[in-house]
């Protein structure tokens, strides 16, 4: 067996980061942080930087692209779900269709002027922070509209209680920690004999195995958590379901390796078949209809939508991304690394939150690990080279 | 004894598991021109880049005397202080500044407030300009000037640093054969005024034609230092020093099997350049591949060759392309690089850095990108079976590497031009067009290239070859068609070609304007 430590470090460093930061803050808040509360809250309160970092991570992966539009996207679609619903009336269904339709128009709008125009994604974004944050003032007509219709909520916000199971306490988080956790393990052993199966070159026992095992307790040990509390959030189902079906996209899809081959090197992508600008257009579509997911979690999550809503999302799903190892240049960064920057982001928030340290030095310290973050991963990543 | 103006003694030099440089040593003499030739990965530049303090004293052990005196160099600057001026394969110029504001970067000239003095900037860079006999204004931007006078500004740079040493890493790599000539001899006409030069080339003719001295490195240790007119300083001579055996046959045999076959046809094919639609690129050419056949396109730089095959491998060049392309006697309109793809093109760039490769990921996803859904099920990647796949490619190929998931810039260039092979190979295409397929590669791996195209042609594939390099084309190709300007200025078999009958074709096109 040989495991290498140093190689070990440089693979999970920010792992490593998270676990220290958060032990680290579990001691502060003298375990106050560890409350099933809190640890609920971790994922919902974050929620709509991870849906925004998935998108993100597209664009950044094209080369180091942003959207700065985000923030005001989620404030035109949050604004505009709450305007229909509470002072329309309309049916909370319809209104989500809607809202995630106006979300993707926004990122059509974006992408083709960027994709097909070649229109620097700085600026073309640059501008649509300022176009829908106008227009979602304006379909706000400049007030706070709030949400009440229980319906929308529960979409959004309420928590998995299947009555019979879930009456006297939240049974159903158990189980599906149980069940998810025997999957990894399982679909490890699965994945190992299909590659002995074939002849095909594998990792080391040890190291797949205790990955595996790892990831199988934390999963365990979250859903204890939930359970402890209030049992599975709809919104948390929303955040992991959007983060796997992103991770599988840019891990296993052809469509997905197309980010980083153009990340990579664009004009070699072109000549190898692959129409670069389709890619370009893509990554804004789909990081539009994030941003109006983002948009209606939001708006339920806080009940209510103002015209500052969403104010520097933006930044807070770009540092996840960097945070999470996605290159300023494009063409690396995973989807893993990035929910890790998010919850990274996350721990330090909440942590300082409990001690009750304030937002300016909540700032500071979000500026300063981001900074840590790149500079670490720029050190580290010129040593190999 | 000797005039030595530069001694490297035992200059032993070690990366992080590798051992780049062994007990170097190297002696040039006072106003020669000096060879530094080896195979890639030989050392070369590592020496260089000791010598120019870009690795501080202290990080390799030996000693570097110049002038007598023993030389502690911290960086760069230190060097350029003392007259050694370097001057890399990738040009270090900034395409958007005036030739002056090049040549002056980093060294100002200023007036007495501090701000810069552009009267005398601009004329200190013409009188350097005219040294080199480079007739440009120095207010004329690098971008519109061509790569031979690019280079020339750089020895205008030098010589404005006062040069004693000029060091030329492959200043020819990317010149056509004419300008290559005029730079060495620039050179030789420098070295009568007491220049001194080393200059590392792949190019073994140029070394025949000026060096006085030659000194051959291989795996990281000093074979041997040939002087002209002392020894036999011969193309086959220095092969055999660089191989450590001798290549009797530069190109391997191959069983001639040319079918009847036409697998593509092009006809009435005309280009405009994609910038200025006015300027024709290529001008109505003709021109056919037979299965199983090598065709070589020889032409000098700029004779519209690259055009023509990017324009053909789906319009990925030129605007207003007009034309027919008869691809199995059938004739197909391609729109782009994946139409090409499928209908069984392959377009193997010149410039596997830029156009070729993506140099930040691994041989695997390299390989398979071109036709990623031969390992996809419904747009999944089956990993295994992509890994199998890129295991056996690289196999094929015979690129030389510790795993397929290793970085494709941290290869060799020769096996970075195997694994791009491989890239196209992995496409399973009809017809593949190479563009300079050996270029800046050693004699080793060029071999190996050799060998793989014959393998192609004997599995029935066809090939098109681009090359600037003579010999490379007569070795190697069935019919060579030869490229002015433009135009098809000439087509020949391979038993009637030779590199004069090739130059009086161009010649004879170039005249007829």
């Amino acid at each position: 067996m040989n495991f290498n430590v140093k190689e070990f470090l440089r693979k999970y460093t920010m792992v490593i980061a998270l676990v220290i930061v958060f032990i680290l803050f579990c001691g502060l808040t003298n375990g106050r942080l560890l409350y099933a509360q809190n640890m609920s809250n971790l994922m919902l309160q974050n929620g709509y930087v991870l849906v925004l970092a998935c998108g993100m991570l597209l664009c950044i992966l094209t080369g180091g692209n942003i959207d700065l539009s985000v923030g005001a996207v989620i404030c035109l679609v949050g604004g505009l779900a709450a305007v229909l619903i509470s002072n329309k009336g309309m049916n909370p269904y319809l209104t989500i269709l809607i809202c995630l339709v106006v979300g993707l128009l926004v990122g059509v709008w974006q992408g083709y002027w960027i994709g097909y125009k070649r229109i620097p994604p700085f600026i073309t974004t640059l501008a649509g922070m300022f176009i829908f944050r106008g227009f979602g003032r304006l379909i706000l007509d400049n007030k706070t509209v709030s949400i009440q219709n229980k319906d929308f909520l529960k979409v959004f916000t309420s928590y998995i209680n299947i009555p019979g199971l879930d009456d006297t306490a939240n049974y159903s988080a158990l189980i599906v920690g149980v069940v998810v956790a025997v999957y990894v393990i399982f679909n490890v052993v699965r994945s190992r004999a299909n590659k002995a199966k074939r002849g095909y070159r594998q990792n080391t026992a040890f190291s797949d195995y205790s990955k595996a095992v790892i990831i199988a307790a934390v999963i365990l040990w979250y859903c204890y958590k939930l359970f402890q509390y209030k049992g599975i959030s709809v919104m948390f189902i929303w955040v992991v379901a959007i983060c796997l079906i992103y991770n599988f996209i840019t891990s296993r899809t052809a469509f997905g390796r197309y980010f980083y081959a153009i990340g990579g090197n664009e004009k070699a992508t072109q000549l190898s078949g692959i129409d670069t600008n389709k890619v370009y257009f893509i990554a804004y579509v789909n990081m539009g209809l994030l941003a109006g997911l983002a948009g209606l979690l939001c708006a339920a999550r806080v009940g209510s939508v103002n015209g500052s809503t969403g104010t520097s999302f933006e930044m807070d799903a770009i540092g996840s991304c960097f945070i999470g190892g996605a290159s300023a240049y494009g063409g690396s960064g995973t989807v893993g690394g990035v929910v890790i920057g998010a919850l990274l982001l996350g721990v330090i928030n909440m942590g300082m939150s409990i001690m009750g340290i304030g937002d300016s030095w909540q700032y500071v310290v979000k500026g300063a690990v981001l900074l840590i973050a790149v500079v670490f991963d720029v050190l580290s990543n010129r040593k190999n080279g | 004894m000797a005039d030595n103006i530069l001694v490297m003694d035992h200059i032993t030099k070690e990366f992080p598991g590798v051992k780049a440089l062994d007990n170097v040593n190297l002696e040039v003499q006072r106003g020669e021109i000096h060879a530094l030739i080896g195979e890639n990965g030989a050392g070369k530049s590592t020496l260089m880049n000791v010598l120019s303090g870009q690795y501080p004293y202290g990080s390799y052990t030996g000693t570097v005397t110049y002038e007598g005196e023993e030389c502690k160099f911290k960086n760069l600057n230190d060097s350029e202080a003392k007259g050694i001026v370097i001057i890399h394969q990738e040009l270090a110029l900034i395409p958007l500044l005036s030739i002056g504001e090049n040549m002056f970067l980093g060294n100002e000239i200023k007036n007495k407030r501090g701000s810069i003095d552009w009267d005398r900037t601009y004329s200190e860079a013409e009188k350097h300009m005219a040294q080199v006999g480079l007739h440009e204004s120095a207010q004329t931007l690098i971008k519109d000037i061509g790569t031979g006078k690019q280079q020339l500004v750089e020895i205008a740079k030098a010589f404005s640093k006062k040069v004693k040493l000029l060091i030329l890493d492959e200043p020819t790599s990317s010149l056509n054969d004419e300008d290559a000539k005029m730079l060495l001899d620039l050179l030789m006409e420098f070295k009568k005024n007491g220049l001194t030069s080393i200059i590392i080339t792949h190019k073994l003719n140029e070394i025949i034609y000026c060096a006085d001295r030659c000194t051959i490195i291989r795996d990281g240790t000093t074979i041997e230092t040939l002087t002209k007119g002392v020894d036999d300083l011969s193309e086959d001579r220095i092969i055999k020093g660089m191989v450590g055996r001798s290549m009797d046959d530069r190109y391997p045999s191959r069983k001639h099997n040319v079918s009847k076959e036409v697998m593509l046809e092009v006809k009435n094919w005309t280009v405009h350049h994609p910038l200025y639609p006015e300027k024709i690129v290529d001008n109505n050419i003709n021109c056919k591949v037979h299965k199983g056949e090598v065709v070589g396109f020889s032409g000098l730089q700029g004779a519209g060759r690259t055009e023509f095959a990017m324009s053909v491998f789906g319009k990925s060049y030129g605007s207003n392309i007009s034309g027919e392309l008869y691809i199995k006697g059938e004739k197909v309109n391609l729109k782009n690089p994946h139409d090409a793809i499928r209908h069984g093109l392959a377009y193997v760039t010149e410039d596997r850095k830029t156009n070729g490769l993506i140099l930040g990921e691994s041989i695997r996803f390299n390989t398979t990108l071109a036709r990623l859904s031969k390992v996809c099920e419904k747009g999944v990647i089956n990993t295994d079976m992509e890994v199998h796949m890129a295991d056996e490619m690289t196999k094929e190929m015979g690129t030389k590497t510790p795993s397929n998931e290793q970085k494709i810039g941290n290869l060799s260039g020769g096996n970075q031009q195997k694994a791009l092979l491989g890239k196209w190979m992995f496409t399973e295409p009809d017809i593949l067009i190479l563009d300079e397929p050996t270029r800046g590669i050693d004699v080793g791996a060029k071999y190996d290239i050799y060998c793989l195209i014959n393998k192609m042609v004997e599995e029935g594939k066809s090939v098109i070859m681009i090359s600037s390099e003579m010999p490379e084309l007569l070795g190697m190709c069935d019919r060579i068609y030869v490229m002015s300007e433009g135009r098809l200025a000439g087509e020949l078999s391979a038993e009637e070609a030779t590199q004069e009958r090739i130059m009086a074709s161009i010649m004879q096109e170039q005249n007829k304007k």
